[in-house]
């Protein structure tokens, strides 16, 4: 155990949770706007899968990473419009809607995967940005401040995500439509096009999560999110369906991972024991759920109730 | 159509005769689809489509593999069933189905060898008992502290996996991997007379399809014929309404989830015993023990129309597309991952397509 508390090890190990919990962040994040806004989309999973199949595929076939990236928002905006249809035109179930969303999502991955490429080539990592003067910083800057543009960009879109839903006239419309939509549509509020915005942002940041994690990971497999999509959604109700909330249970599971996988690399623990602990924050994330249930206020009172105006 | 009316007990009409076309419109529709995908990667989708049905339904082998593939479909629809009749959404089913697994496996490797007549019967209990537990939790945390069992679930579903990959790599796995220093994740050779016989020679058709059928039949029985069954469906109604009647909402909810876990997990039971290689065996993954039937037997339900005697039909239906895949894989060399896909558009179409039957009905009321 004493080489995993070395100041080295442990920059590392942090670094390294702060890179993993970005997938999760970005998910997450597309997901509360989604459910402030009064819609459940559990199918993040499957599109975090597409995305992430023709993110590797472009960095694959053009090299660059960037554009990896912005494929994966394209593919997972695609993906929010067929969403958006089912939820918002067909009024479908939102719970169930979303594991058909998730298995298509698995399934054209896993077949698109095999046909184009077949083989888990390797792609290259983005290139880390030091910040100037707080990455010289010992230790801290190495942990906050020496990573890519990913991790900032996270970070950022926390602030403006706190900001938009609280702050500005969108960000209004957003929570007045999650609450009580009839009241919202009373008084000339779109519901549908704001829950149409909100859907596509979460799809479309659900791709590049998806982006984020195959680049991070370098290489792509079937079922690459092994329920990632899943957590995020979790993690929404984790952070209270507050963006800084979602950004520290991002934090927690991006650090439990990377924790696990040193302790590994350093022969710590066995892989069996290693499988347990990576139960950790599932664990805790069903223990805080049973907490937050009893502060039932903070849940959008129309999440999964579709909206339709009475004639 | 005089069937739809026994079993649903609706009264016969066009729009009766519409609403059970939605579903078969809905893989209509997924297999064009489908078909645009395979034209689109180069190969013939009549082809396809030829082997795909020949390998699922071609000969009795082809019928018999569909069935088994079938089977933990079926279980986990009859679940579906019973939960979403109590208005929960159980999407724990993976870790439902391995946790009856591993209690049915632990429980076969520390009696040994029992007569078959015994250890079946006990190995299929303990499935339940084990897939039992693990809906109760997420039933009792919605019953009782109103955590949302879809969360709970998801949750629940990623702690089983990892119980057995810890499980099958160290407690459980098979002393010989050690010898060896192969490890693969696996443990023993099961007792042989915890097997599930095979039902027709030459065939893997084992009697789990049994089972599961037998499970169908009681879960029809159960929510039309018990009163706890019509309590179940009462609270699912309408909540308020059940209170009042002096129903409690809470048992219910808990007791919906945990028979649909029980189902599942004796899934994960007959998954284990009717196994070729009769162990327990881990990749990792959910799936690769499932096969994910704890996602697609909500597909099966769905176009069951969430009744559990029509699941069985469908379960068999996209057991069939299932085997079929892999013949169509290599009949034309599109991956079997087409039909995955294919599922979730069912679902997506089918559950799309609840308003436009709403719609229907609404009209015929209205004259």
């Amino acid at each position: 155990m004493a080489e995993f508390f070395t100041a080295s090890v442990l920059v590392t190990t942090f670094a390294a949770g702060v890179r993993l919990a970005m997938p999760f962040l970005l998910a997450a994040l597309g997901e509360t706007l989604g459910q402030r806004s009064g819609v459940l989309n559990l199918g993040v999973d499957g599109v975090m899968l597409i995305g992430a199949f023709f993110a590797y595929w472009t960095v694959l076939e053009t090299d660059s990473r960037l554009g990896g990236i912005a494929v994966g928002l394209l593919v997972g905006l695609a993906m929010g419009v067929l969403y958006a249809v089912v939820t918002l035109v067909f009024h479908a179930e939102q719970g169930i809607s979303g594991i058909g969303i998730f298995l298509f999502g698995l399934g054209m991955s896993e077949l698109l995967f095999q046909e184009l490429v077949g083989t888990p080539f390797p792609i290259p990592a983005l290139t880390e940005v030091a910040i100037p003067l707080l990455s010289d910083i010992p230790g801290l800057g190495d942990m906050l401040f020496n990573h890519s543009l990913l991790v900032y960009v996270g970070v950022v879109l926390v602030v403006v995500f706190t900001w938009v839903i609280n702050r500005s006239t969108f960000g209004l419309n957003l929570r007045a439509v999650g609450e009580n939509p009839e009241a919202a549509d009373s008084l000339g509020v779109s519901v549908v096009r704001t829950r149409a915005i909100a859907i596509l942002i979460g799809n479309a940041l659900a791709g590049m999560a998806g982006a984020a994690l195959t680049i991070e990971l370098g290489t792509f497999q079937n079922n690459l999110t092994n329920g990632i999509g899943f957590i995020a959604v979790a993690l929404v109700y984790f952070g209270a369906w507050r963006p800084l909330g979602v950004l520290a249970g991002s934090f927690l599971y991006g650090l439990v991972t990377a924790t696990v996988t040193q302790l590994k690399v350093l022969d710590i623990v066995s892989g069996a024991a290693a499988s347990l602990t990576t139960t950790a924050p599932a664990v805790l994330t069903v223990l805080a759920l049973a907490v937050i249930a009893r502060r039932t206020a903070s849940q959008p009172a129309a999440l999964t109730v579709p909206f339709e105006r009475r004639r | 159509m005089v069937r739809l009316q026994v079993f649903q007990g609706e009264r016969v009409s066009s729009t009766a005769v519409r609403s059970a076309a939605i579903p078969v419109v809905a893989v209509l529709l997924a297999l064009l689809v489908g078909a645009a995908m395979i034209l689109a990667l180069g190969a013939n989708p009549l082809d396809g489509y030829r082997a795909l049905f020949i390998g699922a339904f071609g000969s009795r082998s082809a019928l018999a593999d569909s069935a088994v593939r079938a089977m933990p479909l079926l279980l986990v629809a009859v679940g579906i069933c019973v939960a979403f009749r109590a208005k929960v959404i159980n999407i724990g089913g993976e870790g439902q189905i391995i946790a009856g697994a591993i209690l049915s496996t632990v429980v076969a490797l520390s009696v040994g060898d029992l007569p078959a007549v015994l250890l079946i019967p006990l190995v299929l209990i303990m499935g339940m008992v084990g897939g039992g537990i693990w809906g109760a939790i997420p039933g009792a945390m919605k019953a009782y502290l109103g955590v949302n069992e879809i969360l709970s679930t998801i949750m629940l579903n990623i702690v089983a996996v990892q119980i057995m990959n810890y499980l099958l790599r160290d407690p459980l796995i098979d002393p010989k991997e050690i010898e060896q220093g192969t490890r693969i994740p696996q443990t023993e050779r099961l007792p042989e007379t915890a097997d599930l016989p095979i039902l027709l020679e030459g065939t893997r058709l084992h009697l789990g399809v049994v089972v599961a059928v037998v499970a169908a039949v009681a879960g029809w029985a159960f929510l039309w014929r018990t009163t706890i069954g019509f309590r179940v469906r009462a609270v699912g109604h309408s909540p308020h309404a059940a209170r009042y009647a002096g129903m409690s909402v809470p048992r219910m909810t808990m007791l919906a989830l945990s028979l649909s876990g029980a189902l599942c997990g004796l899934a994960g039971a007959a998954l284990v015993f009717g196994s070729q290689s009769h162990r327990l065996i881990t990749d990792g993954s959910a799936a690769g023990f499932t096969g994910s039937a704890g996602f697609n037997g909500i597909v099966a339900a769905l176009f069951g129309g969430l009744h559990p005697l029509w699941a069985i039909p469908s379960s068999f239906l996209f057991g069939g597309l299932l085997v079929g895949a892999n013949a169509m894989q290599r009949a034309i060399q599109i991956p079997s991952a087409l039909v995955v896909a294919l599922n979730g558009l069912v679902v997506v179409f089918v559950i799309a397509s609840n308003r436009i039957r709403d719609n229907l009905r609404k009209r015929v009321v209205d004259g």
